[in-house]
């Protein structure tokens, strides 16, 4: 598809396990499967929404895109260059850390308590070889396009001030390297519904007044479907789909995306939930059983989806599924059958 | 029309800081300003706010598990006919689980980790009932099948560590509710739950206050947790309830300025690229509270008697309440 611009931030086949110990010889107890192949592409100036319950490894994966973690297996690619490989096609982790930053959910954890805000926000740029005065201007600068007022806030402490006041902070100092791709992890979930919608609208004007992309995890679905152009949901560790937003909200290919959807309370009184889409827990990501993931809690399981790993087919448009009832001859009752020859993109 | 199962009156919950006094005391933080509701048996009313309104203090208080050196209690709390806010440490003994019980948003709230979860709802049974260990032994395990926990024999001995946390939050529920209790108080139960956990937990509730029925003040900041539990909801702000109704009718029509800025911030279908109806600004510190509305310095339909007196409760038919001199 040599038409389709080259996408800003690439991922290729991403994988992290941890090992668990346990016992006085530290046998090893199993290995959580946090995130295994795990591929996706962002292109420049969109939003792509990140959904799954605990133990997706949705958090891990932002981890491991800004190299927090070490990835066991994959690459990760920003503008084409590879993140953390050598050479002149490599690009050094501190430079990747330039054009991409992360605002975390625990806006409280994320500040070092005895800075002020000024010198919160101005620390990376200094780091990264601006002058102090420099350095200083921009935190201002970036309070106020926040909405913090600098005079009132620069030299204000993190306790002083409150979770959506932090969460302001965190996004200025996210910015303060003028970087290309914002991480946001969970980043309003912690904040009351009404402080939510105001740094939502922030993150919206940030967006459009500074070319941005961003990478918008959350458990929330309805704000994903607000923010997000494109959406990829996971599942233990794997995509289980991704594609444009109206395509997973309104021509959902994936059992689990559907009960996901189903599981949010409904807003109309008068037409109640009546089953839960899902009985049970999610299921732990310490040594998932071979094949499918989701198959333990899918109503539409058969033998084949314990036998083989589904992967990402196309379903159209961008839209990309992974799931033997829509790979044609899987060997699902209700896969399509297989043809000749492949269709017409 | 039944005498209600709950009648809190004036309610008001101060916290003071303890020690210090004249130019080091601390103002006390006043976290429940004037509540009033009622409550039918056999109802759910959900109580809708965001941190800092009284929502979870208010629910402490009738239970009466404020920590009682810090607290200024005043009004009058009656539940069942007893005189909550009157009652010595042997009636609260006697009054906690077997007439009201509480679910938290943390299940490790209410258990100890040294001790099963079975040995844990028996010894509720046994305190209230008054019967054997065996039959206690018998009821909690009726309870966990009850909240659909499977193996539930098998689960009797198991430490509450060892469940996952969807299950930890049925077994509490089975703790709280072991005894019968007249009325659940349920703090945020389902907001720390995976989506698909959380549902099924909603819907748990709600066939078990079906089936036992009981009454339950459900406290939330999810509207749409509130839309699926409640049939009646009360809206808090700083301390007080702003507006009450049918669930409904509050949603449809809201008329409290916060209500209606909380429903049109909840993003539920918006046009994608719009930008949300936000309430500016935070809620009030609870230490230094406006004078005349609390929720004047960020209404949008604020006039000047607003900033002078709080404003009075109006009530309408059908159990509508609003806290607003705005015409309806």
């Amino acid at each position: 598809m040599s038409t389709t611009p080259r996408a800003l931030l690439e991922v290729r086949e991403l994988r992290k396990h941890f090992g668990l110990k346990s016992g006085i010889f530290s046998k090893g107890a199993g290995t959580v499967h946090a995130v295994d192949d795990v591929s996706f592409s962002v292109q420049a100036g969109e939003t792509l929404g990140i959904v799954g319950e605990s133990g997706c490894g949705k958090s891990t994966t932002a981890r491991l895109l800004m190299r927090l973690i070490e990835p066991d297996a994959g690459r990760v690619l920003l503008d084409g260059r590879g993140i953390g490989e050598p050479g002149a096609q490599g690009l050094s982790v501190r430079d990747a850390r330039r054009q991409m930053q992360m605002v975390f959910q625990d806006s409280f954890a994320s500040l070092n308590p005895r800075l002020t805000i000024e010198d919160s926000i101005a620390f990376a740029p200094i780091v990264h070889g601006l002058s102090s005065r420099q350095a200083k201007s921009r935190a201002r600068d970036l309070l106020a396009k926040v909405g913090l007022a600098p005079e009132r806030f620069a030299a204000r402490y993190p306790h002083e001030l409150s979770g959506g006041q932090r969460q302001r902070i965190n996004i200025a100092r996210a910015l303060a390297l003028e970087p290309k791709i914002v991480i946001l992890d969970e980043a309003v979930s912690a904040l009351d519904k009404s402080v939510e919608a105001q740094v939502l609208n922030l993150l919206l004007d940030l967006k459009t007044e500074l070319g941005l992309t961003y990478l918008f995890i959350s458990h929330d679905l309805n704000v994903v479907r607000y923010m997000s152009d494109r959406v990829m949901v996971m599942y233990l560790g794997k995509v289980a789909e991704i594609g444009p937003v109206d395509a997973i909200y309104g021509r959902t290919a994936h059992p689990y995306t559907s009960a996901l959807l189903s599981a949010m309370p409904s807003m109309d009184p008068a037409r109640r939930t009546q089953q839960p889409p899902l009985i049970g827990d999610p299921p732990s990501p310490i040594d998932p059983p071979p094949g499918c993931r989701f198959r333990t809690r899918c109503p539409y399981a058969e033998d084949v989806c314990g036998e083989r790993d589904p992967v990402l087919a196309a379903e159209g448009g961008g839209h990309y599924v992974a799931c033997q009832m829509k790979k044609a001859g899987s060997g699902h009752s209700a896969a399509p059958a297989p043809i000749a020859s492949p269709p017409p993109l | 029309m039944t005498a209600p199962l709950v009648r809190v009156n004036n309610l008001t919950v101060a916290f003071t800081a303890g020690g210090g006094s004249g130019a080091t005391a601390a103002r006390p933080v006043r976290a429940v300003n004037g509540v009033d509701f009622a409550l039918a048996p056999g109802e759910v009313l959900g109580v809708l706010g965001e941190s800092g309104s009284g929502k979870s203090v208010t629910l402490r208080a009738l239970l009466r598990i404020l920590p009682k050196a810090r607290t200024q209690i005043s009004g009058s709390i009656e539940v069942d006919g007893r005189d909550v806010l009157a009652m010595d440490e042997s009636a609260l003994e006697n009054y906690r689980g077997a007439v009201v019980s509480m679910i938290f948003q943390e299940p490790m709230l209410a258990f100890d980790p040294v001790f099963t979860v079975g040995e844990q709802i028996a010894e509720s049974v046994v305190r209230h009932r008054k019967v054997s260990r065996s039959v206690a032994r018998q009821r909690a395990l009726d309870m966990l099948e009850r909240v659909q926990i499977p193996n539930a024999r098998r689960r009797l001995d198991a430490y509450p560590h060892e469940m996952s946390g969807g299950m930890r939050q049925r077994a509490m529920i089975a703790l709280a509710l072991a005894c019968e209790p007249k009325l659940l108080l349920a703090d945020e139960p389902t907001t720390a739950l995976d989506a698909t956990v959380q549902i099924q937990i909603l819907l748990l509730l709600r066939e078990l206050q079906r089936d036992m029925g009981m009454s339950v003040i459900f406290v939330t900041h999810d509207v749409g947790v509130a839309c699926e539990v409640a049939d009646r909801i009360g809206v808090m702000y700083a301390g007080r309830m702003v507006e009450t109704g049918r669930v409904a009718d509050v949603m449809l029509q809201p008329q409290h300025p916060y209500t209606m800025g909380l429903l049109s911030s909840t993003i539920h279908g918006q046009q994608r690229g719009t930008r949300i109806e936000a309430i500016p600004g935070a809620p009030p510190d609870l230490a230094n509270l406006p004078t005349g509305c609390s929720f004047a310095p960020r209404c949008k339909h604020v006039q000047a008697a607003c900033l002078t007196e709080p404003p009075q409760a109006r009530a309408f038919a059908d159990g509508r309440m609003v806290r607003c001199i705005r015409p309806v």
